[in-house]
């Protein structure tokens, strides 16, 4: 067994990478890196093996961070992530994902770019920021943030984007006009019907082999899309909250996904009763298990931010979580039993798993 | 010549850039740009969109807090350090 597992994380306070082997039992810590960055994705680009890690500083501004060694050595550049003098300032990036031989980054406030050269240089794609709706966006608790991008695998035009509080976009013109995508999605804290944008999406993810099938953990619930987010199915039955921020799914298994709810928009945003726990879904959200087994079994106040669940590609499938009070868990066999991994990170925003070497 | 001194922070972000760099300018924003050449991107790390110097970047010219336009003479002494920040 060649292979081996590598976690990625970013934290308040930089990035650290995990080195585990190829049971996914033993792993080592190194970092930080990105020293002095507050970094908010840390992703794998599988097409030149480079790590991408997406952040900002108080002091210096956005940037994304680009390790062609697996860490040993760091770049910075945010030649191009800009609005122009003219402003608005842009302040950090969120999200980083490579797919198709370009790199993407989701920035605050909410926008895309995209970098045709590994993360070197970017260049805006204004489209998404020309939406009809921009002037009446407006910040969520996280501020007003481009936080998860999702490529289609098989259409490298074809993306969707998820932006706090406002929803989710979809474009098939590699970002040049966008249509939203929330019909069904529940706003509870705005009087009257759902309107077209405003929702408040936490993380979405598209299903193994489906390109049609989405899943979407959202401030209002968990739901599920069968035609490519243009109508939305609530999933919640069976959850013990609706709450929760990511949301991971299986690499070959289009019906099932986990989630971690935590125990409400309005009640301190913790694992409910403080009995942390998984919940996965074999049959696209229609019944939810709960899987705690390794977790604390109580007195644990912990939650886990919308980009810190990650699930590998291995068989069985990996499962990982990071807490906003620096816990990492993992677990082997698809959620079944976890075991801590690191338990004195500092505030984790961020978990991605890498399988190298085969 | 101007005489830049550049912070310990700003220097673990550009390995190999000395602590201090001599360069030709009139103002701080030359400055800036001058620097930006013996280690490209680091205007990015100091400028925002206006531009301006970051709300928490303190650019002093021989002593003074100063801004882009202010002028700088040969044998002033610039110092670009980040602004003192609280908190864990």
């Amino acid at each position: 067994m060649s292979h081996r597992a590598v976690l990625l994380v970013g934290t308040r306070k930089g990035a650290f990478i995990l080195d585990g082997d190829g049971t996914r039992r033993t792993w080592s810590i190194r970092g930080p890196y990105c020293e002095g960055f507050s970094i908010h994705d840390v992703s794998f680009d599988h097409s030149d093996g480079a790590i991408l890690a997406g952040g900002g500083s108080p002091w210096f501004g956005p940037a994304v961070w680009r390790s062609a060694d697996l860490g040993a050595t760091w770049t910075h550049s945010s030649a191009g992530l800009t609005y122009g003098d003219a402003g608005p300032d842009l302040t950090r990036v969120w999200n980083v994902t490579a797919a198709a031989g370009a790199v993407y980054a989701g920035v605050e406030p909410a926008g895309l770019f995209r970098s045709d050269d590994g993360g070197r240089t970017w260049t805006h794609l204004q489209g998404l920021r020309a939406h009809p709706s921009r002037p009446d966006w407006q910040p969520g608790n996280g501020g007003l943030i481009c936080h998860t991008i999702v490529p289609d695998p098989a259409d490298p035009a074809h993306l969707w984007v998820g932006i706090s509080s406002v929803g989710v976009f979809e474009t098939v013109d590699g970002g040049a006009t966008w249509t939203t995508r929330n019909r069904g999605v529940r706003t509870d804290f705005i009087p009257g019907p759902a309107p077209d944008f405003g929702q408040c999406v936490h993380k979405l993810a598209l299903a193994a082999g489906e390109p049609s099938t989405l899943y979407q953990q959202n401030h209002c619930g968990v739901y599920r899309s069968a035609d490519a987010g243009a109508t939305w199915t609530e999933i919640t039955a069976g959850l013990p909250s609706d709450f929760g921020f990511p949301i991971g799914v299986h690499p070959r298994d289009p019906g099932t996904a986990w989630v971690m709810p935590l125990n409400g928009a309005d009640k301190g945003r913790f694992a409910p009763d403080a009995k942390p726990a998984v919940w996965r879904t074999r049959d696209r959200g229609e019944s939810w298990t709960r899987l705690d087994r390794g977790l604390p079994p109580r007195d644990a106040y912990i939650s886990v931010l919308r980009e810190a669940m990650a699930v590998d590609d291995l068989e069985p499938a990996g499962v990982y979580i990071g807490t906003s009070t620096g816990q990492l868990y993992g677990s082997a066999d698809e959620g079944e039993t976890w075991t801590a991994i690191a338990e004195n990170l500092p505030p984790i925003a961020s978990v991605e798993v890498a399988v190298i070497g085969r | 010549m101007a005489d830049v001194l550049l912070s310990r922070a700003l220097l673990a972000l550009f390995p190999g850039v000395p602590r201090r760099i001599a360069v030709e300018a009139s103002s701080v924003r030359e400055v800036i740009a001058a620097l930006d050449r013996a280690a490209p991107g680091i205007s990015d790390r100091l400028l925002r969109a206006g531009p301006s110097i970051r709300e928490h970047i303190n650019v002093f010219v021989d002593g003074d807090v100063a801004g882009l336009d202010t002028p700088v003479n040969p044998g002033s002494t610039v110092h670009v350090i980040p602004a003192v920040s609280g908190g864990a």
